[in-house]
């Protein structure tokens, strides 16, 4: 780190900002795109409160409109958030108060939020992590409420080309993901058997069959680019009664 | 219930579980190395499937149309570093021009 952070959750929601804006927007597209894939206003922006983790939420909505059951959908959408159990332990150290409050907080945890309460070497302020997670809280079921109310305006999104935003937006947040050799080589894997799959199982589930992929972790332990693995030492520094 | 309303009570518990799970319960114990290493490697395996399935896929068919075009121009925006929604503009507004065609 170059400069000392500001800590604190005032910092940490004016460091967002700029992807709230952004996060805004995807969640207009989710609405849309959502209610076009038969989830319904009102459940599509249940989803986004109780749910709040875009990609998944894009998937489960992919899966139903290519035509997948809903099962396919489910399964897709929780195995792709199984990632926040290893986020979700890297934060621990710093989201405090009872078990209710821990639980209530750790909802505001998401990929973006996770970036900005990063103080680096494994260590995060719990003010920035809540404070950026709240503005894109804000943002997303925003912006879900409105695509869900604009999309009897627009009508057919593929007319606007809008069911090519799945793809690309997958294709930004798997580049975002590749930190390392083996999750390059694990995304290939996944992506050549969903295509092999595809003509020969119902749509979604080649996606969920993709996901073997994931056990080139059990090869090679060494820790290059695992990159939610807290280590032993991050949560003694800064602990203690406030 | 309806099969919107399944989809949305069973990944909104799964999620927030999924989220609460380190600061409620496991608290400072980390998981193991293997296990961890796994789960790592969920979220790209998942993406590039998506990926290759919302471009390609039609049912149980493989089709190239206006998506993969879509996706080629989102690619170009992303190798010139553009921000993720201007790629998705690109690739949405591209995929429309095809249609069009």
């Amino acid at each position: 780190m170059s400069a000392p952070l500001v800590l604190g959750p005032r910092a940490g929601a004016k460091a967002v900002l700029p992807l709230g804006a952004a996060v805004g927007i995807f969640g207009v597209t989710f609405g849309v795109l959502a209610e076009d894939a038969g989830i319904g206003g009102v459940a599509s922006i249940v989803f986004g409160v109780t749910t709040f983790a875009g990609s998944s939420q894009f998937a489960a909505a992919g899966v139903l409109s290519a035509g997948g059951t809903v099962t396919a959908a489910i399964i897709a959408a929780l195995l792709l958030n199984a990632r926040y159990v290893p986020i979700g332990i890297s934060v621990a150290h710093a989201i405090d108060g009872p078990w209710w409050r821990r639980l209530a907080k750790a909802q505001l945890v998401v990929d973006e939020s996770w970036a900005v309460g990063n103080l680096g070497g494994g260590r995060y302020d719990g003010g920035r992590l809540l404070g950026a997670g709240l503005v894109l809280y804000v943002a997303w079921i925003t912006g879900t409420t409105i695509g869900v109310l604009a999309g009897d305006v627009i009508g057919d999104p593929e007319t606007l080309g809008l069911d090519a935003a799945f793809p690309a937006l997958f294709l930004a947040l798997l580049i975002g993901q590749i930190d390392s050799r083996r999750a390059l080589v694990a995304a290939a894997a996944g992506a050549a058997i969903a295509f092999a799959l595809v003509s020969l199982v119902p749509p979604g589930v080649p996606i969920i069959a993709a996901s073997v992929a994931c056990l080139l972790g059990l090869r090679a332990t060494a820790a290059t680019g695992a990159m939610a693995v807290p280590d032993e030492g991050d949560a003694t520094p800064g602990g203690g009664p406030p | 219930m309806s099969e919107a309303w399944l989809l949305v009570t069973i990944v909104g518990a799964g999620t927030i579980l999924a989220k609460g799970a380190g600061p409620v319960l496991l608290g400072r114990r980390p998981l193991g190395p293997r296990l961890s290493a796994m789960i790592a490697l969920l979220a790209p395996t998942l993406l590039a499937a998506l990926l290759v399935t919302q471009t390609l896929a039609t049912e149980r068919r493989l089709v190239l149309d206006a998506r993969a075009a879509g996706l080629a121009a989102a690619a170009i925006a992303l190798a010139a570093r553009a921000p993720t929604l201007v790629v998705i503009a690109v690739a949405a507004a591209t995929a429309a021009i095809v249609r069009l065609a």
